[in-house]
This record gives C-alpha cells, sequence and structure tokens, in this order.
C-alpha cells in the first residue's frame, strides 16, 4: 500500500484531530473490545509481554513481538489507531511457545496494549508506549 | 537577501531541530550471518568533503538494521523472487528470457550491479543498470521496456544486485565517462529549488545531523533499489533523487534523464569502497 | 482483488523429535487498510489478509486474526512443535475469498 505525500499528511493531520476530537470514543472502542475478549473478566499485570520499539523509524512498519508462556490466546490493540484492533493470536496443540512477531501500522505516538488469556483462563494485560517519528524528507 | 535568509532557514532547519548529534552507528552489517558488507570506508580521494564513507544503514535505527540482515526478514526478497521467475521467462518476439543467454543470475550477474553506471561502447553513452536491462529487452529480446522505475524493473534491478553483495562498488570516473561525472558533480553541489539546497547541503556537510526527526545520511546509493518502510516497495535510486529534489522545492528532473543519469554516476562513485548491499531496507 | 499474491515461508528442512523451531512466514499483499481515499475522494475498498493458520499433520500451531493495521505484505513468525515426521500447512485467508496456501515437509531423524 503506497502512501502519497498528501495522503500521508492527511493522515497525520487526522492523527492530530484524533487526539482532540474522538479520544474518548477511541478508549470507549478499546474497553469494549478487551471486554469482549476476556468476558469484563479482572485482569492481572504478570504473564504477558510486549516488545516494541521505543521510537518507530517509521509508523507504517513497525515490529512488535507478543508473548505470554502457556497462554491460549493474545489480544494486540493500537489504542491510536483509527481502528484500535492490530491481531489476536490463538495457539495451538503445538505451538512451541506462546509468542509471536508481525509488523504493524501506526497512525501516530501511542500505546499498544497486548491482553493475554492466560492457560488457567485468567487474564492478564500490559502495555508499551510507542513513539512514531515524523521525518523530515518525505522523498 | 532573500538567498541569505532562505539558507539560513534552511540550515536553522537541520541545526536546531533536535540539537542532537548523532554518529553513524557502529554496528556491523552481517547478511545471513555469513555475508559481511562493508558499511564503512576511507573517502575515495576525488571526494573533497569527506574523509570517510558510510552506507545509510548506519544511519538507520536498530530494528530496520535487522530487517536487512536477514533474506527472509527482508520483504524486497518477495520482489527478488518475483523477478527470478521474470528472468527465467520467455518474453517478446526473439523467444528469448534473460536465462537463454545469461544463465544463472546469481553467477553471470556477479560484480555487474557494482560498475555502474558505466560507459557502453556501442552506443557511445553512460548507462545505468536500469538503462542496460531496457536496452537488453528491447535489442536482444525484441520485447516491451520496463518502466523506468517500475516495480518490474526495480525487482530486476535487485536481483542482478543480489549476485553482487559482499563485492565493493567500482565504478569508473575518468575516460569517456568523465565529462558525464563532472556534470554529476556540478549537480551535486549545485543548491535547488526555493530551499536552496545541494545534495552536499545534507549529505555531506550535516550526514549524522538531524533534519526534524531524520537522520540525514550520506546518500549513498550501494544499497538501491531501496525497500522503505514508508512505502513498503521497491524505490529506484533516481526516483529517491526525485523525491529529494522535489523536497528542495524545485521542479525535478525526470527519472531516466541525462541529468540524473550523471547524477548517479557521480554519486555511485561517491561510494567507491563501499560494498554492495542492493536490496536493502530503509525508513 | 489482489493480484500476484505469493506466499514465503521459511521452515528447517529437519528438526529431532519434540524440537522446538522457528518459523517465518511473508506474504505479498497490499493490505489495503478501507481507510484510504483515491484521488478522485472516493474510499478504497478494504482488502487484507484477514485470517493466518499454520497447522502440522492436521493439528494447530497457530491461528491469527489479522486487522488493517498489519502492514503491507503481511510478516508473521511464530515456533512450532515438531512431534514427527510431517507437513506443516500454511493458509491465509483473503477478503475477497481467496485462500493461498503453502505447505512446507519437515523430516524427523
Amino acid at each position: 500500500m503506497d502512501f502519497t505525500r498528501r495522503e500521508t499528511l492527511a493522515l497525520g493531520a487526522g492523527a492530530a484531530l484524533m487526539s482532540f476530537l474522538p479520544m474518548r470514543a477511541n478508549a470507549e472502542a478499546v474497553d469494549d473490545l478487551i471486554a469482549a475478549f476476556t468476558g469484563g473478566a479482572e485482569m492481572g499485570d504478570a504473564g504477558v509481554d510486549l516488545n516494541a520499539p521505543e521510537i518507530a523509524e517509521n509508523g507504517n512498519t513497525v515490529p512488535v513481538e507478543v508473548s505470554a508462556p502457556g497462554a491460549k490466546a493474545i489480544l494486540l490493540l493500537a489504542a491510536g489507531n483509527p481502528t484500535p484492533p492490530v491481531a489476536q493470536f490463538n495457539f495451538g496443540p503445538l505451538a512451541g511457545s506462546q509468542t509471536a512477531s508481525t509488523r504493524i501500522r501506526l497512525a501516530g505516538t501511542q500505546d499498544l496494549i497486548a491482553i493475554a488469556q492466560l492457560g488457567d483462563g485468567t487474564f492478564a494485560r500490559t502495555s508499551k508506549t510507542v513513539k512514531v517519528t515524523i521525518g523530515g524528507c518525505g522523498g | 537577501m532573500l538567498r541569505t535568509t532562505t539558507t539560513a532557514l534552511a540550515a536553522g532547519l537541520i541545526a536546531v531541530a533536535t540539537g542532537a548529534w548523532a554518529d553513524p552507528s557502529e554496528n556491523d552489517l552481517v547478511i545471513n550471518g555469513d555475508l559481511e558488507i562493508t558499511t564503512h570506508a576511507e573517502a575515495p580521494a576525488y571526494i573533497e568533503g569527506l574523509s570517510e564513507i558510510y552506507s545509510g544503514w548506519r544511519f538507520r535505527e536498530v530494528d530496520t538494521q535487522a530487517t536487512q540482515m536477514d533474506d527472509f526478514d527482508n520483504p524486497a526478497f518477495l520482489a527478488v523472487d518475483a523477478a527470478q521467475e521474470a528472468w527465467d521467462t520467455v518474453d517478446g518476439d526473439a523467444g528469448k528470457s534473460c536465462a537463454s543467454c545469461h544463465g544463472d543470475a546469481m553467477e553471470s550477474m556477479a560484480g555487474v550491479r557494482a560498475t555502474y553506471p558505466k560507459w557502453n561502447a556501442d552506443a557511445e553513452e553512460v548507462r545505468t543498470l536500469a538503462m542496460q536491462i531496457n536496452a537488453c529487452r528491447t535489442d536482444n529480446m525484441e520485447a516491451a521496456e520496463y518502466g523506468y522505475t517500475s516495480n518490474d524493473m526495480t525487482g530486476m534491478e535487485a536481483l542482478i544486485s543480489v549476485a553482487s553483495r559482499g563485492m565493493p562498488v567500482n565504478v569508473a570516473i575518468d575516460g569517456p565517462v568523465q565529462s558525464t561525472w563532472e556534470q554529476g558533480k556540478e549537480m551535486y553541489y549545485t543548491r535547488y529549488g526555493q530551499l536552496e539546497l545541494s545534495c552536499a547541503n545534507c549529505h555531506e556537510d550535516n550526514y549524522g545531523n538531524y533534519i526534524r526527526a531524520d537522520h540525514l545520511s550520506q546518500g549513498q546509493i550501494n544499497g538501491f533499489p531501496v525497500y522503505r518502510l514508508k512505502n513498503t516497495k521497491l524505490n529506484q535510486v533516481q526516483d529517491r533523487f526525485k523525491g529529494c529534489i522535489r523536497d528542495t522545492r524545485a521542479e525535478t528532473f525526470k527519472p531516466g534523464s541525462p541529468e540524473f543519469v550523471a547524477l548517479e554516476l557521480y554519486v555511485a562513485s561517491r561510494g567507491n569502497g563501499l560494498d554492495v548491499e542492493a536490496p536493502s531496507v530503509r525508513n | 482483488m489482489a493480484t500476484g499474491v505469493k506466499p514465503r515461508v521459511k521452515v528447517p528442512g529437519s528438526a529431532s523429535a519434540g524440537e522446538v523451531i522457528t518459523i517465518k512466514t511473508l506474504i505479498s499483499h497490499p493490505m489495503e487498510s478501507g481507510q484510504r481515499k483515491d484521488s478522485d475522494g472516493n474510499k478504497i475498498p478494504r482488502s487484507i489478509i484477514n485470517r493466518f493458520t499454520c497447522d502440522f499433520n492436521g493439528q494447530n500451531v497457530i491461528d491469527v486474526t489479522l486487522e488493517p493495521a498489519i502492514s503491507t505484505n503481511p510478516y508473521v513468525e511464530f515456533q512450532a512443535t515438531v512431534p514427527e515426521t510431517g507437513e506443516f500447512q500454511f493458509k491465509w485467508y483473503d477478503d475477497d475469498g481467496s485462500v493461498y496456501e503453502d505447505n512446507k515437509p519437515i523430516t524427523v531423524g
């Protein structure tokens, strides 16, 4: 997917607007997504890890890794994207570990959230802020 | 007066943006665990403004660097795979594929990317690799040209480059190419656009500095074609020149134009001594 | 409808029984997000790979739901336990109903 300069600017402007206007709506969307995944259960803060760069050189391709030993599934959300869902990893009986990596799009600096359904059925949550730089050279 | 102001403004953009200086990274580029790539060398004697040359890889963040260190992680290899298919596929009225004449690209093309752009004695012109690919297509295969910056072209350039990875760039600058090289050099130091920036202002005077959030490299082209994270495709070197000049708010030259051929020759020669590392990954 | 979609998969050719191996997968796909507009202002319809699965001899390794926030040319890396000689089966599900498949054998010696 190619972004022209204008589209990139529009994305940036959109991201800037987002930080003022629908923040509440987006936060609610994130809460709803989490509730749908956990069924409203309490979440601990141990047992799930989220690896992502502190500063992403380009928001279009950001490497992330999620990990939760023994987990059945991990939900990954980008709280500041126009649509927060990113991916859900469901681990089968032959998973060698409950770890997965991928590359994602981030509309701007924001929090990534990972929630794992652990082996005992309980849930754990972690988050990480990723700063997305806006380069000087559209080139 | 205007000139002084805009130049000062442009300089301010570069210097004040973050106030941070960041040297090129000290990391070593080893691809697939065994292919060592020279990303730092002594500058060629004819480059007065630099004592050392660095591949653009040295200026990227660790995550971006890592993507280039394994051919599977490097998404450019999707395009290389497609180009390998094209290499083996008959195209054009002559009923030939690239392989019909050149066999295995990894053998026949070894070292080729390292010497382009170069003089073609029959055509009496300086040819870029892209021009040579198209000459081969029209003259020998009797097939249609690839668009100069098309995905077909960048893929084929990438495939041919893979055969030269780890070999030092060694572009000739004298003899019949000298006048073209001089033309490219003059362009490199010419200020273009409303921002009145030359290539040298950013990539010779200010490499290592930040322009807003971008860590300025030396603008070396040993990694082209480049898979850029921003547009998730291979980018042709002259397309990058175009983007760079456009960012100075200038009317730019066209990819494939004589001006850009001259500039490519000159910029390539600034990297003599670095290894070919295309297809590379940048931001 | 995405054209020229091609998977790439990296799996070791052999392993010891019960060994945990790393698998890397990549597929060429634009992952059109549905958020963008073309130059005439019309919304470009969403067209993504929405699911990726890996099975080994019929047993599931991983099943991933992908959203438009996944980058162009989706990349997924994960680990699998190899109990016996057999075949990994990889499937990518496109919004347009296409399913792209790849298989990789592995020998347990």
